[in-house]
């Protein structure tokens, strides 16, 4: 099979790498492929830093390896190929009274992707995260062909849930699917005044998915001000989803300098009326509210942007809301900012989830002062036992993932015994030595 | 009305792209090919977007002795049936200049099988008064090139024999779609040099079924292929022959 040298970069095009880049457009093509040239897998390119990236190395372009291979409308289990998309899944599904039970904020983030970054969504504090609700899983590993799921082969299955590729390929797999009422979201959108506030709300939610928009520039007694979501599945008829758009170029720097920013923020917050509304929205519209503007991450400019996201434990939520304090104080963050309160669901050893508060908020890498907070903001969730979430990161080190991540040392035993050469190493990978357990 | 596409080539991702639509679309699908575990995955994935019927029969270009068996399978659909055919092989000129013999298997895989099984099947759409068959041919059998000439002989040769049958079924109510792809992004031309304006093999399928309602005779997709083609067909061979496109 021929390779294409592909240069490309995470979603926050803050990294970058030239790989040789092969795209098998069947399994057999595939498990020749693993077996010959192995190399990572990549899926939509959505995570942030350099976890999908591997340079001057080989890469397997799954996006070709789409297919839905059975589904049981009764059941709700449906097996898929690695490279199909969650978008176009849930598009398909929805009509049919199925989701996946775990929906990212891009649909275009692939099966595989998602089982590898074991990635959450707005209904994680009851739904865990996407690798729980994975039954099995076929891993084409460097030593071979594997089904793992939550009893078979169980080691495997943990360590390959949010195991960043580095078990190998993940060609298949079959979910437990979520019912749902319909393909339309019943939205109910309130102000939040401030931190406190918004805290509190969080931890009384009751919906299904609740998700909390921060403005990050607000700062004294607005700080942490935002919107609070909360989300039910419904049936109903909203008008059609509009069609998407495209940033047709990098934008320059001033598009989100931080009068901008500051304006668009508190423009959008008073968007909602003060005592509240519910809206009914189309599925994709509440998952997926970037996906139809293609390629927003060009609104950065070429420098690309930083995404900061950790969680602390329940009991440190004043450690977060001092990290937003630094955040809002520095400036330089973006439109993009959001709280939420996560359950304890975890899918693997590697998986960032823990009970807690999420904070995750954009900076623009060319702002001055990003890389100077994004380092003091990496100290703090140390210091609040939190976590960096491994699918966002371009910038943390080495020392402080593998302690923030207690089951790290066994994980790299595991990876050892599957991918010995280290074939599946992506840079993330390297940059952070997470293949030595020592 | 049911309808039924007899798709040959459908582990292609063109043949993929046309299966999907169509399956969307409600029709059943026979997916022909030789990766018969990947046509059934695929068949599966047809199964689940809407196709009441989509099962898999082995086919071999090569293998003129499996085609009966297609035609006895295409006999038994009801309704309107359809043939799309992405056929093709087109080994590296290089090969061919190395092995001559190679001119053989890609006459075979690009024209000679994939019409010796049409024309087998073409009195069914006769009978039915009914159907259409999309040929895929390609922008190379348009004129010879120093860098794929024995595919685009395949290929115009291909074509020829498209127009000639349309010439035949239009008689009977049926129809052929000649179909002139220029590039499109498939296993075939991944990682070769000097590709551009790439098309994403859905377009294409769009392209097809939209040229199969409207009854077109012959199309180029992406349509700007049309236009690229005319100026190439138009150098005169005095200067074409000494041009390296």
């Amino acid at each position: 099979m021929r390779s294409k040298p592909i240069t490309y970069t995470g979603w926050g095009r803050v990294a970058i790498a030239t790989s040789d880049v092969y795209r098998p457009e069947r399994q057999t093509a595939l498990a020749a492929l693993v077996a010959d040239r192995p190399g990572p897998a990549l899926g939509g390119l959505r995570s942030y830093g350099d976890a999908c990236l591997n340079d001057e190395g080989t890469a397997i372009d799954m996006t070709r390896l789409d297919r839905v291979q059975s589904f049981d409308p009764e059941t709700g289990r449906i097996t898929v190929e690695g490279g199909v998309r969650l978008g176009d899944l849930s598009r398909w599904l929805a009509p049919r009274g199925w989701l996946p039970a775990v929906m990212p904020g891009t649909g275009f983030a692939t099966v595989g992707g998602a089982i590898a970054n074991d990635v959450h969504g707005k209904n994680h504090h009851n739904a865990g995260s996407f690798g729980q609700h994975v039954l099995e899983m076929d891993v084409i590993t460097p030593k071979g062909a594997k089904t793992t799921g939550p009893d078979k082969l169980p080691e495997l299955f943990k360590a390959t849930v949010g195991g960043m590729g580095q078990t190998g390929v993940i060609a298949r797999a079959t979910l437990q699917l979520k019912a749902v009422k319909g393909d339309v979201m019943m939205v109910t959108e309130r102000r939040v005044a401030n931190w406190d506030e918004h805290i509190a709300l969080l931890d009384a939610s009751q919906a299904t998915y609740t998700v909390g928009w921060i403005d990050a520039t607000a700062t004294g007694a607005s700080l942490g001000r935002g919107i609070l979501e909360e989300a039910e599945t419904g049936a109903g008829l909203v008008p059609p989803a509009k069609k998407a758009r495209r940033v047709p170029f990098d934008a320059p720097g001033f598009a989100l300098s931080p009068p901008v920013v500051r304006l668009f923020n508190a423009t959008y917050w008073r968007r909602v009326p003060a005592r509240g509304r519910t809206v009914v929205k189309p599925i994709t519209d509440f998952f997926f509210p970037l996906d139809k503007i293609h390629d927003w991450n060009r609104l950065y400019g070429k420098d690309g942007f930083h995404q900061f996201q950790c969680v602390v434990p329940l009991s440190e939520a004043d450690a977060l809301r001092e990290m937003l304090e630094k955040i809002a104080k520095a400036g330089s963050a973006s439109p993009l900012a959001v709280l939420k309160r996560m359950g304890p669901g975890r899918g693997g050893m590697m998986s960032f989830p823990m009970e807690g508060y999420t904070l995750a908020v954009d900076m623009p890498a060319a702002a001055a002062p990003t890389p100077g907070v994004m380092g003091e903001l990496m100290a703090m969730t140390r210091m609040a036992n939190g976590r960096i979430y491994l699918a966002k990161d371009a910038l943390s080190d080495g020392e402080f993932i593998r302690a923030m991540y207690p089951d790290h040392a066994k994980w790299a035993r595991i990876i050892a015994k599957h991918d010995p050469d280290g074939v599946m190493q992506t840079d993330l990978i390297r940059r952070l030595g997470l293949r030595s357990f020592s | 009305m049911s309808e039924t596409w007899l798709i040959l080539g459908a582990s292609s991702a063109m043949g993929r792209a046309l299966a999907r639509s169509v399956s969307e679309g409600g029709a059943s699908v026979l997916l022909a090919g030789r990766d018969l575990d990947d046509l059934r995955t695929h068949a599966a994935d047809c199964t689940v977007r809407g196709a009441p019927i989509a099962e898999v029969i082995a086919f071999d270009a090569r293998d003129p002795s499996g085609f009966n068996k297609i035609v006895t399978r295409a006999k038994a659909t009801d309704g309107t049936l359809n043939i799309a055919c992405f056929v093709g092989s087109m080994p590296p000129q290089e090969a061919i200049d190395a092995d001559p013999g190679l001119i053989d298997g890609t006459v075979t895989d690009s024209f000679s099988g994939p019409a010796q099984l049409i024309q087998m099947l073409a009195p069914i759409l006769e009978d039915r008064g009914s159907g259409t068959v999309v040929g895929v041919g390609s922008v190379a059998g348009d004129r010879g090139r120093i860098g794929n000439y024995v595919y685009g002989a395949a290929k115009a040769g291909f074509h020829t024999y498209l127009s000639g049958l349309r010439n035949r079924l239009t008689r009977a109510g049926a129809h052929v779609v000649t179909v002139k792809p220029g590039f499109v992004d498939t296993a075939m031309t991944w990682g070769i040099e000097g590709m551009f304006l790439v098309a994403p093999p859905e377009k294409v399928a769009q392209d097809i079924l939209r040229a199969v309602k409207k009854r077109r005779n012959v199309i180029y997709t992406p349509f700007f292929w049309r236009y690229i083609m005319l100026i190439i067909r138009h150098i005169p061979e005095a200067i074409f022959k000494k041009m390296s496109i």
